[in-house]
């Protein structure tokens, strides 16, 4: 019998006293592929982020790679020799340049990857690009440039490309392992058709294949035996033929579940003050939506579901392309939108991204709170420094920053005051919808208690706030209502009582085809 | 921002965690370290030139021809604060001077629409300018280099590459000859945009937005401003500057020569930068700007006297402006800039 294409044995990693991974076995087996399921956080990504080495784990782990004895830790890159090849994501194209050049990119990296590399003879490499497509059954142009392929196109480039690189390397151990992690998440279902039949050809020319995903049903469909990652731990290791799905998300959630999600529970008496109707635009399609007033609904989804793009566009910080927001009597065209208009018609946003998006951190706290006021609070030709500085410092009072200082530029203060901060530039607008994306990431326990606290309060006073977060135990404590979305559409709503972090989980799993 | 000053002495002195500040001393020093230098510099050249330099006659014509540097970086810092770039400004400079001798010198119109006509001619460039930068998203330098060179070669048409001369005395006495308290008036002029630069910095929430614009555009932009239609004022405002700088070029001179308005390009760029290191640290600001050409000039016309020749100028202007660069980077923490 072959020797397996992988074996870790023993795998932990600790990072700073968090254990990561503990004690973790995985084998996946000459010529299958193999799936790697888990939640956020479950340990996958550190699992493959060792095998690219960019994390060393913690001694005592070994790894066998086609029979031979690997060295840990590995440097970054370092397990290419053994042919094993990965296709991220974000697949590491270039869009401008053309599909020839992207195939090339890691052979003219690397030193005697390519024959004279001082005077490329394109013609044949071009042809062999063209033999090599044919291989596959790809109707792919080498000549075109990546930013002129379709998504699922540049999936199957990136690929072939990985595989082309196994080919290189194999010399030294089997037939090759391609590991795709998360190659699917941002394509259409027929498009996951294209792509599972390249990698079954892949896997029929003799390699074998790492799929991680968090989609189940993918998993199934694609994977010969699949290992579950549960807190680090593997929670399980089963032969997919043999497996449902209500199984395979148990063990990915830790307990048997009934299967079924809620459906969106009936509205209260209430009238909604807010309606969101016929949402559509980037990866979301007509999603519609009432929140009342003082409600706080929860946004999640599994990546790729669109969930966290759901603040933008309502905003009109993303284009929608078409769709109406009611806000009280008023009416607006969400693909006309714009963050000024928003602001004006009493909307908010409070971003993720903090640095980028949320606060200028070389600038003075003062600053960054009273940007959005000062035409409302201040006067604006004659704005007086010591009224901003005023506001600014009865604003960190109220929001809790430390240290109150407005003149301390943002970037010195901790992730959870900067937060502090940021909501404290927005709430200052008495709001009356407030739309945040992940709110307390990067943001330290002891300050996360204050930030659900502010949220709080906004919604006793009147606001309705939408919240777009993957923290399935964060929307579990801080939503009266949780929104749950699957390939762009809402896929299932829940209402206390059957709102837990466990529920929002299953969710997020059982309803992700 | 003497009043943020104040409020950070205050905040200091009432001892409100005052531990994690830093020590006032580097402060002080950062802010008017630039004025102290300037001091050191006058103070040399007086010793070793006492007879050339320190008279003055000399002073006040550093004072009074200089400010017209002085007006085209206030222009410059204006996109500069947006994070945006404005090459073509002594170009405009040097066509509207143009304009203004050809219109009025040689052409007999009255100085005051010769004036008018070439600062419309300033804002329809800074129109052209922000058209291309916002609109097919091309970087600012790009395309005020090319517009700037268009406007060369424009100039030196319209020229027929001479020197034109025979501008009206009405601006010249407006200019350079009339004088309050010994020193020509242009400085005056440069002194009233210098506080007006620093007043909408400071006081205004446009300048503000400016600001916002250029060091976090997409915080900006969540913010509800229009970072289009502000980075299109800033560059029509900068053009608009650069034709004022050329009227008071013309007024200096008497004349317009096609060439020379684009020898003030380098030293503004390295005013604006070495400005921003001083006063408000870390901020394009008109003080620090207006010291920093004085600065520079006062460096320049020494080295002159010292029996340095004209190259010296070049490779002064070009050394302080990598110089200027590296040390606004260093006061603003090695923050990426997003040239």
């Amino acid at each position: 019998m072959t020797a397996p294409a992988l074996e870790f044995s023993g795998l932990s990693k600790t990072f700073g006293g968090q254990q990561a991974l503990r004690a973790v076995d995985l084998t996946v087996a000459a010529g299958e592929v193999h799936g790697l399921l888990g939640q956020n956080g479950s340990g996958k990504s550190t699992l493959i982020k060792i095998l690219a080495g960019f994390h060393s784990p913690d001694p005592g782990a070994t790894l066998r790679i086609a029979g031979q004895n690997v060295t840990l830790p590995l440097p970054p890159g370092g397990v290419r020799p053994f042919g094993v090849a990965f296709v991220h994501q974000h697949l590491g194209l270039i869009p401008p340049v053309t599909v020839l050049e992207n195939l090339l990119l890691t052979r003219l990296s690397g030193r005697g990857g390519i024959a004279r590399p001082w005077a490329i003879n394109w013609a044949r490499e071009r042809s062999a690009a063209r033999r090599l497509f044919e291989r596959y059954g790809l109707d792919i142009d080498p000549n075109a440039p990546v930013a002129r392929l379709s998504s699922v196109e540049r999936a199957l480039v990136a690929i072939v490309r990985a595989v082309e690189e196994i080919g290189a390397g194999h010399t030294r151990s089997g037939q090759g392992l391609l590991v795709l992690d998360e190659p699917t998440p941002f394509l259409p279902r027929i498009d996951v058709d294209r792509l599972f039949t390249l990698v079954r050809r892949v896997v029929a020319n003799g390699a074998s294949a790492i799929f991680v995903s968090h989609d189940v049903d993918e998993v199934l469909e694609i994977t010969d035996r699949a290992t579950v990652l549960r807190d680090g731990q593997v929670a399980g290791v089963m032969t997919t033929a043999g497996a449902t799905r209500d199984t395979v998300v148990g063990m990915i959630v830790g307990r048997q579940l009934k299967p079924g999600a809620s459906r969106p529970a009936a509205t209260r008496g209430d009238p909604a003050s807010v309606t969101i109707t016929g949402l559509t635009g980037g990866h979301v399609r007509d999603i519609s939506l009432s929140l009342r007033s003082g409600e706080v609904v929860g946004l999640t989804g599994l990546l790729g579901s669109g969930y966290e793009q759901v603040p933008y566009l309502v905003y009109g910080a993303l284009q929608a392309q078409s769709g109406t927001l009611n806000l009280g009597s008023e009416r607006m065209n969400l693909a006309a939108l714009t963050p000024a208009a928003a602001i004006k018609a009493g909307l908010v946003l409070i971003p993720g991204d903090r640095p980028v998006a949320g606060g200028v951190g070389a600038l003075p706290i003062v600053d960054n709170m009273t940007l959005p006021a000062l035409a409302s609070r201040f006067r604006p030709f004659l704005l007086r420094r010591r009224a901003m500085l005023a506001s600014s410092r009865a604003l960190g009072d109220r929001f809790g920053v430390v240290p109150n200082r407005p003149l301390l530029p943002l970037a010195l203060l901790s992730g959870g005051n900067q937060q502090k901060v940021i909501l404290a530039k927005w709430l200052q607008l008495s709001p009356k919808l407030i739309l945040l994306d992940e709110p307390t990431q990067g943001v330290d326990v002891g300050a996360r208690q204050t930030v659900y606290q502010a949220i709080r309060d906004a919604a006793d006073a009147g606001a309705c706030v939408l919240c777009a977060s993957s923290d399935a135990e964060q929307l579990a404590e801080i939503c009266d209502r949780v929104v749950v979305l699957g390939r762009g559409r809402i896929a299932a709503e829940l209402t206390p009582p059957a709102l837990s972090k466990h529920a929002i989980t299953v969710c997020c799993y059982g309803l992700a085809a | 921002m003497t009043q943020n000053t104040a409020a950070a002495a205050k905040l200091v002195s009432s001892g409100k965690a005052a531990s994690t500040h830093e020590p006032r001393f580097i402060d002080m020093a950062e802010r008017y370290g630039l004025i102290v230098a300037l001091a050191i510099l006058v103070v040399v050249f007086s010793i070793l030139r006492p007879e050339t330099f320190f008279t003055w006659s000399n002073l006040s014509t550093i004072l009074g021809s200089q400010a017209v540097l002085v007006v085209i970086t206030l222009g410059l810092i204006v996109p500069l604060t947006a994070n945006d770039f404005d090459v073509s400004i002594a170009y405009v400079m040097t066509l509207s001077a143009m304009m203004v001798a050809l219109l009025n010198g040689q052409d007999g119109w009255p100085i005051g629409l010769a004036v008018l006509a070439a600062l419309a001619m300033g804002i329809a460039v800074g129109a052209v300018n922000a058209f291309f930068i916002t609109t097919f998203r091309i970087h600012s330098l790009v395309v005020t280099l090319g517009t700037g060179t268009f406007l060369h070669g424009l100039t030196l048409y319209v020229s027929d590459s001479m020197t034109i001369s025979g501008i009206s005395d009405g601006l010249m006495n407006w200019v350079i000859v009339d004088r309050l308290l010994g020193i020509p008036l242009e400085f005056y002029y440069a002194l009233l945009l210098c506080i007006l630069v620093w007043y909408v910095f400071e006081f205004t929430a446009i300048g503000r937005q400016m600001l916002f614009v250029g060091r976090g555009r997409e915080v900006a932009r969540l913010s509800g401003i229009n970072t289009d239609r502000v980075r299109r004022g800033c560059l029509v405002v900068s053009s608009f500057m650069g034709a004022l700088a050329g009227v008071l070029y013309a007024g200096t001179q008497g004349a317009a020569d096609p060439v020379s308005g684009v020898s003030y390009l380098l030293p503004a760029f390295a005013a604006a930068f070495l400005g921003s290191t001083s006063i408000t640290p870390g901020r394009f600001n008109a003080w620090g700007s207006a010291i920093a050409v004085y600065f520079l000039v006062v460096g320049i016309t020494g080295l002159v006297f010292m029996g340095g020749s004209s190259f010296v100028q070049d490779m002064f202007y070009g050394g302080a402006l990598v110089l200027a660069v590296t040390l606004s980077q260093l006061v603003r923490g090695r923050e990426e800039q997003q040239f």
